[in-house]
């Protein structure tokens, strides 16, 4: 397999340049990621230990294995809104037991742990992790059940909670619920519908209706313990399977339940060597200039994250602005499809829609680096059946059934935001580098394109056109537009799975691509109709 | 003249290994036996056949004679080699062995039978010319006065039948020795059955010089020089040396000669040591002749050259002994025991999980183990010999302090620590060391580490024991330890040393550790295995090896040896925490039939304490655990729901507290 070698200059001074670019970006990733972190803030977390009680994070690192990695998913969500940036949930992928699960617990610091509508697409889309790529599902209860005030966002979409946890089930995807403390209402139904739970003596609830409620509606006079306490759930109503004597013993008795299942990944692999590759990671922060119409090789991207610096590539001199190619992540083989200046013309189009089919042919999973402004435009193009041929690729993308990782290193403008397997086109796992942008389209164009339409429309009108105002609308739309394709702004909103460090390109698709692989890996035959 | 073609050693531990090894190099077939606990000891193996002896303790096994030449005759071997110990001061074994046709290599039992009565030796002994101490029997208490003047002072007043320092008493004065005698006599009367008290002349800071000498069947009694033997712990010896620091070539000449005398004097024939002890004037005295091969025996092969089991084997044939031996060099012998100094010398059991001691050049190991030999309480707890030999005291000293220092001993406490003290402390260095050495030095001085060593093994066994989780993950093995794409608590192990002390490490890799929340400065791992940490902290950098066996992991490096035992992250719980501790739970509804028990009464684990009917069976409760019953709330008759409390019973130690 051939080598790539890198024709990075660490001392030249874009390089530099860059790399001052890239630290900044990450000192603005890392304050955001503390404000995660430190979930309620301080006072709340304070009064959290003094009860005796874990962190959601603290569960977390016991219930992993020791030393084990841990990727935490969707960590900015809710980020720039009225939610605490991360919305009060953590929810990553980790080995329990040497068994990789989703795990995800409310953070009883923030709101009690209720579920905001940012909390709930966050905790749907780990749901989805786990169903896409067969993971078991690990839930650290504790919550006071949905954010009232917002429940006109919450109720009807909530209960695909409930439908994806019983649909895991059916799917021979383990459940297990580890409840710390409140899950009362419809939190209740989480232990309830997980194939394991596991309550806490003396903290968990879980009851349907709390002591006021119940008096409300039958005038019956019950305490907490009696309604839905760990002791009553374990010996009298059944649904708590193991009766923690506490949180400690809870997570041993979850480790345990996961060493129990017995469990085997059905995907191959690692069957490759999984050298280091030739190059240091470090380098890749010298690569990508803060200007994003600056174009770079991916292939020098490539050279720090593939196993050994090996890449075969796949029609090199063909379709130039779409690198193709074979390598492995940590031992996992994956096909690449990384754009290279941009703009993705015919020839790309074509030779994606290839090259995904014999990825597909060989059960191959597929790596997308997003970098591409998208389709050509322009009149010889349009004529040349640049709409046929993404077409192709699109079509490709879609009906491909071996795992898509998609990482956005740069940008993620237009249609070639699907034709590169973007949040629509259900990749397994999506990332993002933390200065790359994503929109329609760039915001200075879709600026200018507003501004021409407006003058074309008064011109239409006969009216005259007002040169100022559109400077100003023109830079406020410009604005607005910067500050959307911001990667914060992306993940917030859950189009991707976070915000990661570039130098941690490597690992993070290492522990996604062996995460895929719990879930049979296996190509399709079957696409829709390719026009010709 | 016999010729032995195949030898019983009638011995075990490293003395058999020892001996079995000669006896190969002559070309003589070797026969080992062994008691139960030794099934798979290395003297079995070290031999060509092996015969066992039924039973573990002593006397039922190495200590029967029968046996022992019932073994002889059972694989035809004509001699038996009795080692030291067990029989081989024994005269009537030596007797029926000869009886048996066989060979024992020895001296005449006549000569052993001789020798083992001490009082009569030191008589016997003090008229062919050796120097004894003056001293006599107390057969009045009123003769005392009369004896002790003719003694002087100061002098010791004990048992004459006895040991171990029972009824021992110096007296310095006249005036203290009535009532010394008399309650030397009371003691020794309730210890020993008989009263009988003994003066002897009592010497201050005494050393331990003794003589080995070797006679053969032709009248030739030779002296291979002295021993020094003065570190001892309650008459054990722990340290010996060859030449002694305190003997210079005339002392050696008049101590040589005395012991040939004493030798000349029996007759002697085959492998002897004459013990004396030597004040700090050079005047020396008799303390007894012992008629064996001495556990020391090996300073004085490396000094002289000779081979003395294979001299002893060659004198058993009628050989005659060689020319004038000649003595070169420094050897210096350390006992390595399996017993715990710091704790009052407690015998160690367990299983010696490593037993790894480098013999490199001029260094000896004489050992009776290895790897994953058990230690038992069934005999004596000598696990091994090193023995170091160097042009010079100093570098012999400091040969087997650094052999012992980096010596991997697992799984049973051994008193490594204070052999390698003792070998660094300035006092025996300084050739200065008497028998009241460790009356002087406290086992916890002698064996004070490095007070770098605790966090720095503390680091290595995080850092190895993560390597191992890492090395042996069934996935994602290739990530980096401990990975987080969002920063995250450090990654945390807490560790049991001693009893009831406790470490934490925590630890982000590459190069953060922190012991009990500080962090090591300068910390640089070189390379973390689950068996080797190399590591910089402080400036200085080191190699530390890891070795886990189940939740104990040991470590070893230039700064000493630790032992941590891991403790889990996510312990069992002791007892259910929401019902007091110790209470017993109906399993199921039912009626209690029978109470076994009173409140207060104090209940054995697993002693019935009521019984429950439920479903036309009888369900015995028991006691989970040895306590006393707290709370019995039911009664006979009474009808209980499942889960009801039926008794609490508080396990001894909540009791305690």
């Amino acid at each position: 397999m051939p080598v790539l070698r890198s024709r990075l200059d660490p001392r030249s001074d874009t390089y530099r340049e860059n790399r001052t670019t890239q630290l900044a970006a990450l000192a603005a990733l890392r304050e955001q990621l503390d404000l995660a972190r430190a979930g309620g803030g301080e006072r709340y977390v304070e009064r959290h230990l003094a009860r005796g009680r874990l962190t959601a994070r603290q569960r977390i690192e016991l219930l992993l294995d020791q030393d084990a990695p841990f990727l935490e998913l969707s960590s900015l969500a809710a980020w720039g809104t009225e939610f605490t940036v991360g919305a009060g949930l953590v929810t990553g992928i980790g080995p329990v037991c040497g068994v990789e699960c989703v795990v995800i617990a409310n953070d009883p610091t923030v709101r009690g742990g209720s579920l905001n509508p940012y909390a709930l697409r966050k905790n749907l889309r780990a749901l989805e992790i786990a169903r896409r790529n067969r993971l078991p599902v690990i839930s650290l209860v504790e919550s006071g059940g949905a954010d009232l005030p917002t429940q006109a966002e919450l109720f009807v979409p909530g209960g695909r909670v409930f439908h994806d946890l019983t649909e895991l089930s059916a799917l021979g995807i383990p459940t297990i619920a580890l409840v710390f403390g409140n899950s009362t209402a419809g939190g209740a139904y989480i232990p309830g519908l997980c194939d394991h739970s596991v309550l806490v003596a003396g903290q968990a609830k879980v009851f349907l209706g709390g002591p006021p409620l119940v008096r409300m509606a039958t005038g019956e006079e019950a305490d907490d313990e009696e309604l839905g306490g760990a002791a009553m759930h374990a010996r009298v109503s059944g649904l708590a399977d193991h009766y923690a004597v506490d949180e400690y013993d809870c997570l041993r008795i979850g480790r345990r339940i996961v060493a129990e299942l017995n469990w085997r990944k059905h995907g191959p692999g690692p069957t490759h060597p999984a050298d280091e590759p030739l190059y240091d990671i470090d380098e890749v922060l010298g690569l990508v200039s803060a200007d994003l119409r600056v174009p770079f090789d991916p292939r020098e991207v490539l050279a720090r994250v593939v196993d050994g610096s090996r890449f075969g590539e796949y029609k090199p001199g063909y379709g130039t602005s779409l690198v193709t190619g074979w390598a492995s992540v940590h031992g996992f083989p994956v096909g690449v499809l990384a754009n290279a200046r941009g703009v993705l013309f015919g020839e790309e189009s074509r030779k994606a829609a290839e090259f995904i089919q014999l990825a597909n042919r060989s059960d191959t999973p597929l790596l997308f680096l997003q970098n591409t402004t998208g389709y050509m435009v322009g009149t010889a193009y349009e004529q040349g059946g640049i709409v046929k041929d993404g077409a192709k690729m699109i079509n490709a993308v879609t009906n491909s059934t071996v795992p898509h990782l998609t990482l956005n290193i740069g940008a993620s403008f237009g249609a070639g935001n699907y034709g590169m397997s973007g949040r629509a086109f259900d990749p397994r796992l999506l990332f993002a580098w933390p200065t790359a942008k994503l929109a329609v389209m760039g915001a200075a164009q879709l600026a200018g394109v507003l501004s021409i339409v407006g003058r074309q429309a008064a011109a239409a009108r006969g009216i005259a056109f007002d040169e100022e105002v559109d400077e100003l609308r023109r830079s406020a739309i410009e604005a607005q537009i910067e500050r959307e394709s911001h990667a914060f702004f992306v993940t917030a909103r859950l189009y991707d799975d976070g915000v990661i460090d570039p130098r941690d390109t490597r690992t993070v698709l290492g522990i996604a691509l062996s995460a895929a692989h719990s879930a049979p890996v296996a190509g399709t035959t079957g696409y829709g109709v390719f026009r010709m | 003249m016999p010729l032995i073609r195949r030898l019983l050693i009638a011995n075990r531990g490293e003395i058999a290994v020892r001996i079995a090894r000669t006896a190969h190099a002559m070309g003589i077939d070797t026969v080992a036996v062994y008691a139960d606990p030794d099934t798979d000891s290395p003297h079995v193996a070290a031999a060509d056949q092996a015969v066992r002896l039924p039973g573990d303790a002593a006397a039922d096994t190495y200590l029967r004679a029968d046996l022992l030449i019932e073994a002889a005759r059972a694989t035809g071997a004509d001699a038996v080699h009795p080692g030291y110990g067990f029989l081989s001061e024994n005269a009537d074994f030596a007797r029926r062995v000869e009886a048996a046709g066989l060979v024992f290599v020895g001296p005449a039992p006549e000569t052993v039978a001789a020798m083992g009565d001490k009082l009569a030796a030191k008589e016997l002994l003090g008229a062919a010319g050796v120097p004894v101490l003056p001293g006599g029997i107390v057969r009045e208490d009123g003769d005392a006065h009369e004896l002790a003047a003719r003694i002087g002072f100061p002098l010791l007043v004990k048992a004459a039948f006895g040991g171990g320092g029972r009824g021992m008493r110096a007296v310095r004065e006249q005036a203290a020795l009535h009532e010394a005698v008399a309650a030397a006599r009371r003691e020794a009367g309730a210890a020993f059955g008989d009263d009988t008290i003994f003066l002897e002349r009592l010497v201050e800071r005494p050393r331990h010089v003794e003589v080995q000498i070797f006679g053969d069947t032709h009248g030739n009694v030779l002296a291979l020089f002295e021993r020094d033997c003065s570190i001892q712990r309650r008459h054990q010896k722990l340290i010996e040396e060859s030449p002694s620091p305190a003997v210079d070539p005339a002392l050696r000449a008049r101590l040589c000669a005395a012991a040939v005398a004493a030798g000349r004097a029996i007759g002697y024939v085959g492998a002897g040591t004459v013990e004396f002890v030597l004040d700090r004037a050079g005047a020396f005295h008799l303390l007894e002749v012992n008629t064996r091969l001495q556990v020391e025996h090996p300073v004085t092969e490396l000094t002289t050259g000779l081979d003395l089991v294979r001299l002893q084997l060659l004198v058993a044939q009628g050989h005659s002994l060689p020319a004038e031996p000649v003595a070169a060099g420094h050897a210096i012998e350390a006992r390595l025991y399996a017993e715990d100094p710091i704790r009052g010398y407690a015998p160690s059991v367990g299983t010696l999980h490593r037993f790894d001691i480098a013999e490199r050049d001029g260094i000896r190991v004489d050992a009776g183990v290895s790897d994953g030999s058990r230690i038992g309480p069934h005999y004596d707890a000598l696990l091994a010999k090193v023995i170091a030999y160097a042009p010079t005291r100093d570098e012999a000293c400091r040969r087997l302090a650094h052999a012992l220092s980096r010596a991997r001993l697992h799984g049973v406490r051994t008193n490594r620590d204070l052999l390698v003290g003792i070998l660094r402390s300035p006092e025996f260095i300084a050739g200065d060391a008497d028998t009241g050495f460790l009356d002087r030095h406290s086992a916890a001085e002698l064996c004070a580490g490095d007070p770098a060593a605790p966090a720095i093994h503390a680091a290595a066994a995080a850092l190895a024991g993560q390597a191992e989780r890492r090395a042996t993950t069934r996935v994602l093995g290739g990530i980096p330890s401990g990975w987080r794409n969002v920063r995250s608590a450090d990654q945390q192990v807490t560790y049991a040393h001693d009893t009831d002390s406790r470490t934490v490490v925590s630890y982000r890799l590459p190069d953060h550790v922190a012991i009990d929340g500080k962090p090591l400065p300068g910390l640089v791992v070189h390379a973390a295995h689950a068996d080797r940490v190399d590591l910089t902290a402080d400036g200085v950098r080191r190699t530390v090896s890891v070795h886990r066996v189940g939740d104990t992991i040991h470590l070893d490096s230039p700064l000493g040896a630790s032992e941590l035992t891991e403790l889990p992250r996510l312990p069992e719980p002791a007892a259910s925490a929401a019902e007091p501790a110790g209470s017993l739970l109906a399993a199921m509804p039912g009626t209690v039939v029978r109470v076994a028990v009173a409140e207060g009464q104090r209940v054995a684990a697993g002693q019935l304490v009521l019984a429950v009917e439920a479903m036309k069976m009888e369900h015995e409760v028991t006691a989970p655990h040895c306590g006393i019953v707290r709370r019995l709330p039911v009664g006979p008759g009474e009808s209980v729901d499942a889960g009801a409390v039926l008794a609490i019973v508080t396990a001894d130690a909540e009791a305690a507290g």
